[in-house]
């Protein structure tokens, strides 16, 4: 009897260690996390910097145990967290989305004068957040990691107190997120009835034999998507988007347009086109429906849009559209272009924020496109970079938001989709419009303010790294591709 | 011989064409750097003479007795797609590649004081432009054809939308959008092709893979709608008179002389020998298409009164005989029409050339206000009226062998729509002479009492060029045929040997 108790104690404490050991990037976060806030309470004149240095720093540690566990896939914490290359993918997209958005975030803050730590400390919960997102493997994991990413971003949306834009985005973005989370907590127990686990690996193996016209399979399968669409901002669950893009503080929106929406994104490949790949007749053709309507939606209303980041907003959405394409078109190629899309889209955004932050003089004033009028005289180096981004965006070669749109596209035609290509490159085609009409702005009106603006180093990397970025996934892609296409969930045939 | 060898063994290793390309673009990147004005221009001025020269010895070098591709360079570039950058040329790509590069260093002289603001933005356009185009001619690989095909709209807009007239904006938009949403359609073509052709975007071997006649029939509708809008093809031509009318000098040079022809040149180099089945089916529709674009371009050119414009809407008229000529499927058809794409490219650039001369001097484009130039500007008025009689296609000049070779084609295989083309032939002569005796016969009016003076050296050094051209074609076109014989009697055995 004591032998058998005994038995399980010694493995359970290996198991322990090497579950601490796979999820150490993790660790490290919180550690970082607790850390920050802290440090928030030693007053210093220079204290943002420092917490800015100190959280890049164990981002840049977390990335690197990231990087040697890439070479040893495991599971762990018995079968709910995984260590895996998709996951090693994901996370290294959001390391350095993060660490572009704390060194964005430098002058934000200074401008705005807001000097607190828990702006730091908050990032790095939403980080944490995202990580469980991409590396859960059970539904609770998925499930804790969304809602962490989402409070902390909650918070963060509403940062700037004396701004009515950011307090009502915060309250909304709280009250829809909170209403989704319900909606996707709903589809969990449905699939929890339904199969008796919440373990992915396990439910997979369980639901494998359930008939498809169940209309409680049916129920939990939509439920669960339309928790994480709402997360990616697809129609009809996007209304948020603009509202909180607009009021968060503009790093922060430049955070959740790469951050959360990559996890979303990971949540839905590793749900529904790994372990529960077997549920895609349910899905399959709402989800190209959802992704038409995305497109057009995301294009046509961003032709009218008067402040830059409302417009971008929906592109956004327009762009998450194309992405849903991706998913439309399965398979290996369709699971890669995914992950490649959203990369460039990660580089290609946070440039952009990053010209935003810059031409932003007073958060209260708002971000009208006229900011850009003129760039290309003041500062003729940002106003090519902000070319290329919005180029980029817009998909012309030779930039990456070109390739990222052509792959998706090899996928969709691949599976003989030609018309929802067709559909899709027409879309692009009109949402050209709104990226070309700044770069008239820029390039062509005269300047609204004269004085040239301050532009310190922090931003300077950032800005150089988005345009190196953009520009290496257009011309050279195939090293990209591979790391992408390499990092399909573990064990996907 | 020789010295053919001795050039053989040292350009062996050398990627000549990639040279070529890129030389271009790369100079761009030193443009920033250069201290005044005047160094930008001669810069620009030497790297693009420096390009035009190795088109030149391209041209010459080349081997005229094969159809097979020329200095063919391969590298792998994306090889999980099956990418590669490839790159060769064939006796019509090396054609493109001359005019091309030799538009290119006029240009530079065209805009060398029309252009007063952002010279240096101006010129770095110019340079990645003429990189663009001259990849288009030379790409093997269909990615990399689209990626200079497209990439290519980028420095266009912001060409027409920076330095054009007053309604630039307007028109750099309509330009854009029109050229963007049709090269969608054509990258949905290509893709369908690329798995129909089994994975490759290898244009060589896209050429010879048969195809279900649907899906041929289905990938020339997408690569019409591209080529149709570049080209461009009634009713896809409204861009142009816009993009045309407010375009700087140089932008209209390009936009006539060589983007024009990639519409055609994609017929030729895609949907002709990948899509024969498709061609043939669709021929009598083009034709119509061809016939109706040469009349009604004619017509509209009839009443115009901006001289952009006129001549915007002869290069609709005259472009529908290259597309008229394309798809007779003949040699004397096709021969015509290849010779008058360069011809075309050579004419119409020294048009708008020497409108831009008139309007650097007046400021004015309005035809009426014009009158008796020749008595105040007598070697200006030579040098127009030679142009203007190369695009009526009097005998003696380029136009007038492209426009025969074509119209000699098409009898016999649509004698509609040859009798069109005599048409347009006659519209032509019409809004052309009437534009020369309005301009330069008559009373003496300048518009604004604008200071005039004749042409100067830089002017002469643009313009002598292109009326050798003129008549070296005109009278004696042997050389440009014999380069372009191999490639199109290739092209034609693919169209008919598997057609039908």
């Amino acid at each position: 009897m004591s032998e058998v108790l005994l038995k399980p104690a010694v493995v359970d404490l290996n198991a322990v260690t090497q579950s601490v050991v796979a999820s150490g990037p993790e660790i490290i976060i919180i550690i970082g996390a607790c850390a920050a806030l802290m440090l928030s309470l030693v007053h210093h004149p220079r204290q943002n910097l420092l917490l800015a240095g100190f959280s890049v720093l164990m981002i840049t540690l977390a990335a690197s145990m990231s990087y040697f566990l890439a070479d040893y896939p495991q599971s762990a914490y018995s079968g709910m967290f995984v260590v895996d290359s998709f996951s090693t993918y994901f996370k290294m997209m959001l390391y350095f989305s993060t660490i572009m958005t704390l060194l964005m975030s430098n002058s934000f803050l200074s401008k705005e004068n807001l000097i607190k730590g828990e702006y730091f400390v908050l990032l790095l919960f939403a980080l944490l957040g995202t990580m469980l997102m991409v590396s859960g493997t059970d539904l609770l994991i998925i499930y804790i990691g969304l809602e962490l990413q989402a409070m902390s971003i909650y918070v963060l949306t509403g940062f700037l107190k004396g701004d009515v834009r950011s307090n009502e985005a915060s309250l909304k973005y709280i009250i829809l997120g909170a209403f989704s989370s319900g909606i996707f907590l709903y589809g969990m127990s449905l699939f929890y009835g339904l199969s008796g686990t919440t373990n992915l690996s396990e439910m997979a193996v369980t639901l494998s034999t359930q008939d498809f016209s169940d209309p409680m399979l049916i129920l939990a399968t939509l439920f669960m998507l339309v928790g994480v669409l709402f997360k990616v901002g697809a129609v009809p669950f996007h209304m948020w988007v603009p509202d909180i893009y607009e009021g968060a503080p503009s790093p922060i929106t430049a955070f959740m347009s790469v951050a959360p929406k990559a996890a979303a994104f990971a949540v839905i490949l590793r749900i529904f086109m790994h372990d529960l790949l077997s549920l895609q007749p349910i899905w399959i053709l709402n989800m190209a429906g959802i992704a038409v309507l995305t497109m057009a939606l995301g294009s046509f209303v961003a032709l009218v849009q008067k402040n830059i980041k409302r417009m971008l907003a929906y592109s956004s959405i327009a762009h998450a559209g194309f992405l849903l394409l991706g998913l439309v078109a399965g398979g290996k190629d369709g699971m890669a272009s995914i992950m490649l899309y959203l990369l460039v889209y990660t580089f290609m955004t946070l440039g952009i924020f990053a010209v935003i932050i810059l031409l932003n003089k007073d958060a209260a004033v708002g971000e009208p496109i006229e900011d850009f009028s003129g760039l290309a005289k003041k500062h003729a180096w940002l106003a090519f970079m902000s070319l290329i981004f919005l180029f980029s965006l817009a998909g012309i070669p030779p930039t990456g938001g070109f390739f990222a749109k052509f792959y998706v596209l090899i996928a969709l035609i691949d599976k003989g989709y030609v018309i929802l290509a067709v559909i899709a490159v027409l879309l692009s085609a009109v949402s050209a419009w709104f990226y070309i009409r700044i770069i008239m702005l820029m390039y062509v009106h005269p300047a609204v303010e004269k004085e040239a603006i301050p532009i310190d180093l922090s931003i300077r990397i950032v800005l150089l790294i988005a345009t190196i970025g953009t520009l290496m996934t257009g011309l050279l892609p195939a090293w990209f591709l591979g790391f992408a296409a390499d990092s399909l969930p573990f064990g996907f045939s | 011989m020789t010295a053919s060898l001795l050039t053989d063994s040292v350009m062996a290793g050398l990627p000549i064409l990639s040279l070529l390309i890129f030389l271009p673009a790369v100079s761009a990147l030193l443009v920033p750097f250069l201290s005044s004005n005047n160094r930008v221009r001669w810069f620009t001025f030497v790297v693009l003479f420096a390009d035009f020269l190795i088109a030149s010895w391209l041209l010459l070098d080349f081997d005229n007795s094969t159809a097979d591709m020329q200095y063919i360079e391969s590298l792998t570039w994306v090889p999980a797609l099956g990418i590669t950058y490839k790159l060769g040329i064939d006796g019509v790509s090396v054609l493109f590649l001359f005019l091309t590069a030799l538009l290119g260093w006029i240009c530079v002289l065209a805009s060398w004081n029309s252009i007063k603001e952002r010279l240096k933005e101006f010129m770095i356009c110019l340079l990645v432009i003429q990189s663009l185009m001259l990849g288009v001619f030379c790409a093997l690989d269909f990615f990399l054809f689209y990626v200079f095909w497209e990439a290519m709209l980028i420095p266009m807009y912001l060409m027409i939308g920076i330095w054009g007239g007053d309604n630039r904006i307007y028109a750099a938009f309509k330009f854009f959008l029109y050229t963007l949403a049709g090269s969608l359609l054509f990258l949905v073509g290509i893709l369908v092709l690329y798995f129909e052709g089994g994975r490759t975007f290898d244009i060589l071997a896209l050429t010879h893979g048969q195809y279900d006649f649907n899906v041929q029939a289905w990938v020339f509708v997408s690569f019409l709608v591209a080529f149709a809008v570049k080209v461009p093809m009634v009713p896809l031509h409204t861009w142009l008179p816009d993009a045309h009318v407010q375009a700087p000098t140089a932008g209209s040079i390009i936009l006539a002389g060589v983007l024009l022809k990639m519409g055609a040149y994609g017929f030729i180099r895609f949907s002709l020998p990948m899509l024969p089945d498709a061609s043939q089916y669709f021929a009598p529709l083009m034709q119509i298409l061809s016939a109706v674009a040469i009349v009604y371009g004619g017509f509209l050119a009839l009443a115009q009164t901006d001289i952009k414009k006129l001549i915007a809407y002869s290069s609709v008229s005259h472009m529908g005989f290259i597309t008229l000529g394309l798809f007779t499927f003949t040699m004397n058809g096709t021969s015509g029409a290849v010779i008058q794409m360069f011809n075309h490219g050579i004419t119409t650039g020294a048009l708008f050339l020497f409108v831009g001369l008139v309007y650097e001097r007046t400021h004015s484009r309005d035809i009426p206000a014009y009158g008796g130039l020749i008595k105040v500007i007598p070697l200006y008025g030579i040098f127009f009226a030679s142009f203007l009689l190369s695009s009526m296609a009097v005998p003696g000049t380029n136009g007038f062998i492209g426009e025969l070779l074509v119209l000699s084609g098409t009898f016999g295989v649509n004698n509609w729509a040859a009798g069109a083309g005599v048409f347009g032939a006659l519209l032509g002569a019409a809004y052309l002479l009437s534009l020369y005796r309005q301009m330069l016969l008559g009373p003496v009016s300048i518009p604004g009492e604008a200071k005039m003076w004749d042409l100067g050296i830089r002017e002469l050094c643009c313009a002598v060029p292109l009326l050798i051209f003129i008549f070296w074609v005109g009278l004696y076109p042997k050389p440009l045929l014999s380069i372009l014989q191999p490639t199109l009697k290739q092209l034609l055995g693919q169209i008919m040997g598997r057609g039908l």
